[in-house]
């Protein structure tokens, strides 16, 4: 409970704290403008320079003002698009912000010509933000405008919005650099973004937002929550589904417009969704997933800008998004929730356990089927490999790596490819998995209505994932009617051989 | 055009209620009143406009005409009275929240905006999952419950409403033996406590047993009524048509209905 409405509000706190940092520390450094300036030039500069320990050291520690301007911006960046890129992916929105941050290319052009005809400065960045944020709105609301009055679907919407805008952007930016008396150099910045053009005024942008998203999120994570899990019960209670849902547009707006200096309208889109499907990996609960998410989308943006201001032919968008996707790509392997890794080894697991107890059965039920009639006790002889081999559909193959695998797990005491006995341990594993199966079957053939035939099958499949708890609840329900525990016999007749 | 009026003592009516998809209307002039304390089954083949009547009562897919009237007020003003329970495909079970959260969902619109599920939440959830007999499976991420458990976790979020009509879209469709009983007892204990349930409902052989009104529906309302004068052959026969293969099924299923405790299961359906 604590530590529920502890993480929203550290996410919080961390980018106070930064906030802090950055903006209480600009006058400190003013004294080194020599490693300032080399900093910078190696932000923008394209030729080949390894950095060296010293170099690492520094940008590690932010000592530079620039640096650390951009370092912790791109950080606090994460941070938001982490976040709100959680809801994003859950609402199956994506592709969404793609279509947004595209259309976001023409407004800069053209608030660009705008200012300039009114004879301010054309590059005002706000203003520039602004025409950005309005077309971009645009861009949604004619993606929703083609789904709602056609039938055209969705990715297709979505798809002709994104590339019409992208287009008409670039066309805009080639009018805007044609004309005469304007400098339009930088506008290109949007495109691909370029972290080292960020100033002051860009870090408190980005904070502003940073600090409106983690907010909005904590206060609307309920609403949020619903409407991505089922929009049409949210609507039948009365929640206003279509404004949430522009509530969380406008969030995702705000972070794609303040974000497109940094990484630019291109790449936005992967520092949106990539920490949140990596998150997704990890956990399986949502308000883990969003601080996780954020994590994520702040490393990346953290690593992505620190390493970039150290190998300065690498421009910070694309290490962000490289790195991000680094992340995403181990945590799709190692997650521990749903990592490809962790369930290659559970279905290994699994096979092995299952192919244990049809070895150690199918043993135990021929040498039950050799016991002499007057005898109570089952003893422990060894079985000849044909006749196991008769028993169920495997191969000799299959057999024999199942048989190499039961003598390494010390279920087999003796082999010789004609014989096969069990150790004492093994003996007593075959005797509890069997009867562990017959309580099954017998649990399923008094409680559920499955025709005896069909037990068998059934009862493999369900067996091997019993647990000890089950186990004893069928022991005790087959006492209660009266029924022989130690190995009650095969409800069905056993077919030896063929 | 006057609205018709309804006393408030009427949980549902509905009249003149036209509703198309792309110009093509699915369903024609529906008019239906709703006896209080009844356990209603919504019959008719597939296409026959079994959700979209719910859906339309409930305001999430636009009337072409007619009007719906719940407790005597239009659904914007009875949302607390009425509880939902969509089909259990409508929604990704693979979101990452637990069944106590799906659960604790029926009662966001009492807590109001901006406020947290607290304790208080959780433990109506925790009740009504114990009233479904899947208490344990609180904590459990939703994409590990089983058919049966998903329908069960949904017919609990209804429950929580505390709603006086219930809306239920196919619970009995896939689930296991077991849920098909609890879901069974719920509606009957529902019953007891004067609350009206409309179920669409698909399995012919259980309508007689499990309902006491049935709507036989097919793009129109052919016959609407309690069950033991609405639920005949020749009624099915208007509502199913020229339909041979599955009317003889039908007719299998009645005579099996007949018969307690011969209830053959439904291989197409359940697991």
């Amino acid at each position: 409970m604590i530590m529920q409405r502890c993480l929203p509000m550290s996410v919080f706190l961390l980018i106070a704290c930064f906030a802090t940092v950055a903006f209480a520390s600009p006058f400190h450094n003013h004294d080194q403008p020599v490693s300032a300036n080399r900093e910078l030039e190696a932000l923008s500069n394209r030729g080949i320079d390894w950095p060296g320990a010293s170099q690492i050291m520094r940008v590690a520690t932010l000592q530079n003002y620039n640096t650390r301007l951009v370092v912790l911006s791109t950080t606090i960046l994460g941070t938001a698009s982490g976040l709100i890129g959680t809801f994003l992916l859950l609402r199956k929105r994506s592709l969404m912000g793609d279509a947004l941050s595209h259309a976001c290319l023409p407004g800069i052009g053209l608030m660009f010509m705008m200012m300039g005809a009114l004879g301010g400065d054309g590059k005002y960045l706000p203003g520039l933000l602004l025409g950005a944020t309005l077309t971009g709105v645009g861009g949604v609301v004619l993606v929703l405008l083609i789904r709602n009055t056609t039938r055209v679907k969705d990715d297709a919407a979505m798809g002709l919005v994104l590339s019409v805008m992208f287009g008409i952007g670039v066309a805009v930016l080639g009018m805007v650099q044609a004309m005469p008396g304007a400098s339009a150099a930088g506008l290109e910045y949007f495109i691909y973004g370029k972290t080292a053009s960020m100033v002051m005024q860009d870090f408190t942008l980005i904070s502003a937002v940073a600090a409106a998203v983690t907010v909005m999120s904590m206060l609307l994570f309920k609403e949020f929550t619903l409407v991505c899990f089922d929009e049409g019960y949210a609507s039948t209670q009365g929640w206003p589904v279509n404004w949430l849902d522009i509530a969380m547009l406008s969030l995702v707006t705000s972070v794609t417009v303040v974000g497109l200096q940094a990484v630019g309208l291109i790449l936005i889109i992967a520092f949106l969704i990539t920490p949140a499907a990596a998150a997704r990996f990890w956990t399986e609960n949502l308000k883990r997933m969003l601080l996780l998410s954020g994590m994520i989308g702040a490393i990346s943006g953290w690593l992505g800008s620190s390493i970039s201001a150290l190998l300065p032919r690498l421009p910070a968008g694309a290490v962000i998004v490289v790195v991000a996707a680094t992340i995403f790509l181990m945590s799709m392997i190692f997650g521990s929730s749903r990592g490809v890794l962790l369930r290659m080894l559970a279905r290994r697991r699994l096979n092995r356990k299952v192919g244990r107890q049809h070895l150690l059965r199918a043993v135990y039920e021929l040498i039950e089927s050799r016991k002499h009639p007057e005898m109570s006790d089952v003893a422990n002889v060894a079985i000849s490999m044909d006749e196991l081999l008769l028993r169920r559909s495997w191969t000799r193959s299959e057999l024999e790596k199942l048989i190499r695998i039961a003598t390494h797990e010390d279920h087999i005491e003796y082999y010789n490819g004609k014989l096969i006995r069990l150790s004492e341990p093994g003996f007593g594993e075959a005797a509890r998995i069997t009867r562990n199966h017959r309580l099954w079957e017998m649990y399923l053939i008094k409680h559920a209505d499955v025709a005896a035939a069909h037990v068998d099958r059934d009862a493999d499949a369900v067996e091997h994932v019993l647990g000890a708890e089950m186990v004893r609840k069928l022991e005790e329900e087959l006492v209660k009617r009266g029924q022989a525990l130690l190995v009650p016999p095969s409800p069905h007749t056993i077919i030896t051989g063929a | 055009m006057n609205a018709p009026t309804h006393p408030p003592s009427v949980p549902l009516a509905i009249d003149d209620l036209t509703v198309a998809y792309h110009r093509k209307p699915v369903l024609w002039d529906v008019d239906l009143d709703i006896p209080e304390g009844k356990l209603v089954g919504i019959v008719g083949p597939n296409g026959a406009g079994k959700s979209t009547l719910i859906k339309a009562c409930l305001e999430l897919i636009p009337k072409a005409s007619g009007h719906v009237t719940i407790y005597g007020q239009p659904y914007r003003k009875q949302r607390s009275l009425v509880g939902y329970v969509p089909q259990r495909e409508s929604v990704d079970w693979d979101f990452p929240v637990s069944a106590l959260d799906v659960v604790a969902m029926g009662t966001y619109r009492k807590l109001g905006w901006l406020r947290p599920v607290a304790k208080e939440q959780k433990e109506l959830a925790c009740h009504a999952l114990d009233r479904l007999g899947v208490a344990h499976l609180a904590n459990r991420q939703i994409s590990q419950l089983s058919g049966g458990q998903q329908q069960r976790v949904f017919l609990a979020r209804a429950l929580v409403q505390d709603a006086q009509l219930y809306f239920m879209d196919e619970p009995f469709a896939a689930v296991d033996a077991a849920t098909e009983r609890a879901i069974v007892t719920l509606l009957h204990e529902l019953k007891d406590q004067g609350k009206t349930c409309l179920v669409v409902h698909h399995d012919l052989a259980t309508v007689a047993q499990y309902f006491d009104w049935v709507v036989l529906l097919n793009m129109r309302v052919v016959k609407a009524g309690p069950t033991e004068e609405i639920f005949t052959k020749e009624n099915l026969k208007d509502t199913y048509g020229g339909r041979l293969a599955l009317l003889e099924e039908a007719g299998q299923r009645l005579r099996y209905a007949g018969i307690p405790g011969s209830y053959p299961g439904n291989p197409g359906r359940s697991q």
